[in-house]
């Protein structure tokens, strides 16, 4: 208890703390439809395309949200496109446009500021990396993020189960796969100074991973994955300030402890259900 | 195409010597019909012949190479109700009952982002209807197939009450689970006085239903009532014509 007084009283694990439950929790909602739309690898692809473009705001001194939001946004849009027309398979898609954002901001920082610590914290993650104007742009998005998703919900939810059909009785599907995309982009572009590009994605699927192990339906989901992202979220912050350990890699490390522990409560479950 | 039909019967679709395909290609040629309400019409015909391409012309999905379909207004405001084949995606999907049926609703809420306390009666009503109101907080994925199925068409009442469109509903279903369905679909035709477009393998069956058949066959096409259908050289060679079927 007296540990987590005393980490209050650092101004920047306060910041850390207020972007990364509201960036969590928004990562959770949208990615219980991506994960059940078979898009979970978009936030990983997202998550390059977004260092490339930190490092190109970097490298021209500008601002990184304010640079890679768009771009990012952008990209999201690219994805879903390529996606449904079904030229290329989706997740070749993905690959190419991440291995190629990533190849472009390593040759930029190289060319610019060579690969020092901030290239570092880009990858992996970093609570300082957070300056006051980031954090406030940070909660206003997330809150954005969160009030699309409560009055988008039910449409949300037609358009992940059954995208056909939602078309058929004339819900705007198309729309709404945007929407999804575009949010999931800030969310990343908001989680990913924290987590870092390598690590983000998971804060994407875990929790909904997690919570499907034991919960059958939707808006069970939904609110499960919420809950727990949020909670791994402080579990792991408290871990990486106690044991100086990276905050991005101890947030995953958590949600993985969760997730094994559903696996395994789910299949306790199903025996005694058997017996 | 029901022989007694009540003089206040609309019309609710019509195609207009309607192509139809996708890519430019054309599958169905010139498809001339009118779909009255109370029709109980069964689309046959072999792999390719553009079923599934019918279904989601007339939903709307994809456009006509040429000609048209004209909607009633009743159509065109209510929607058309679908049941649609069963995709991977939705079988490991974790969605109760309830929610699902109630997603129906959502055509009809488009200015308000929640379900209406008219909305919660009436999906209620529409489960009771197909006897799955038991059911309503079970888990859509742990249901058997012929439940499943039920609940899909729960959910297409609830997005319109005039027409309903099924492809192959009754698809790896056992004949218990099938004949159900096809007593559902029954009682939504005679009692509810809905229209029924239903896309089936399942031929035998299909004709001691349906009044009406519609058979696609390599851009041509026959449209009839089932009597009719039976007498066609195709009727008789594999069902036997008229006799076999009352």
């Amino acid at each position: 208890m007296q540990l987590i007084f005393e980490m209050f009283t650092y101004p920047f694990i306060l910041r850390a703390f207020e972007v990364g439950i509201m960036v969590s929790l928004c990562a959770a909602l949208l990615g219980v439809s991506l994960v059940l739309k078979r898009y979970s690898m978009i936030g990983d692809g997202l998550s390059h395309v977004s260092y490339g473009a930190l490092s190109i705001a970097m490298a021209f001194g500008l601002a990184p949200l304010k640079v890679s939001i768009p771009i990012v946004v952008i990209a999201a849009f690219c994805l879903l496109r390529i996606t449904q027309e079904g030229k290329i398979k989706s997740d070749a898609a993905i690959a190419v446009l991440s291995a190629a954002s990533l190849a472009i901001g390593v040759i930029i920082t190289a060319l610019t500021t060579g690969m020092n610590t901030d290239v570092c914290s880009y990858m992996f993650g970093s609570i300082l990396a957070m300056s006051e104007s980031d954090v406030q742009l940070s909660v206003v998005l997330s809150i954005v993020v969160l009030i699309m998703f409560v009055f988008c919900y039910h449409k949300i939810f037609a358009v992940t189960f059954d995208e056909n059909f939602a078309k058929a009785i004339g819900v705007k599907t198309s729309f709404y796969n945007s929407l999804i995309a575009v949010l999931t982009a800030i969310t990343i572009v908001l989680g990913m100074r924290m987590m870092g590009a390598m690590l983000i994605s998971s804060l994407i699927i875990f929790p909904a991973l997690s919570s499907m192990r034991i919960i059958k339906n939707f808006l069970g989901v939904v609110i499960c994955s919420g809950f727990l992202s949020v909670l791994c979220f402080c579990i792991g912050i408290v871990i990486s300030y106690r044991y100086s350990t990276p905050t991005g890699a101890s947030v995953v490390i958590v949600n993985l402890g969760v997730f094994l522990g559903f696996c395994l409560l789910a299949k306790r479950k199903d025996k005694i259900i058997k017996e | 195409m029901t022989e007694n039909r009540i003089s206040n019967d609309k019309i609710l679709l019509s195609c207009q010597s309607a192509c139809i395909g996708y890519d430019n290609k054309i599958v169905v040629k010139d498809l001339a019909i009118d779909i009255w309400e109370r029709d109980y019409i069964a689309v046959i015909g072999e792999n390719g012949s553009g079923k599934s391409t019918l279904v989601k012309t007339l939903l709307g999905l994809q456009k006509t190479i040429s000609g048209k379909i004209i909607m009633h207004e009743e159509v065109k405001n209510n929607g058309i109700g679908y049941l649609p084949q069963q995709t991977q995606v939705q079988r490991d999907f974790p969605a109760s009952v309830y929610e699902i049926v109630i997603s129906g609703f959502l055509n009809s809420s488009k200015r308000t982002p929640f379900y209406s306390t008219g909305q919660k009666k009436a999906a209620y009503k529409n489960m009771e209807l197909l006897n799955i109101e038991r059911l309503k907080k079970r888990c859509y994925r742990e249901l058997s197939g012929g439940q499943q199925q039920r609940v899909l068409l729960a959910r297409a009442l609830c997005a319109a009450h005039k027409l309903l469109v099924l492809d192959e509903p009754v698809t790896g279903l056992d004949p218990d689970a099938t004949v159900e369905l096809y007593e559902n679909l029954r009682m939504l035709n005679q009692e509810l006085n809905m229209t029924i477009i239903m896309v089936s393998h399942d031929i035998r069956n299909v004709l001691i239903y349906a009044d009406t058949v519609l058979q696609l066959k390599q851009s041509n096409w026959f449209y009839g009532t089932t009597k009719q259908f039976l007498n066609t050289d195709y009727g008789r060679k594999y069902f036997g014509g008229n006799e076999t079927c009352n």
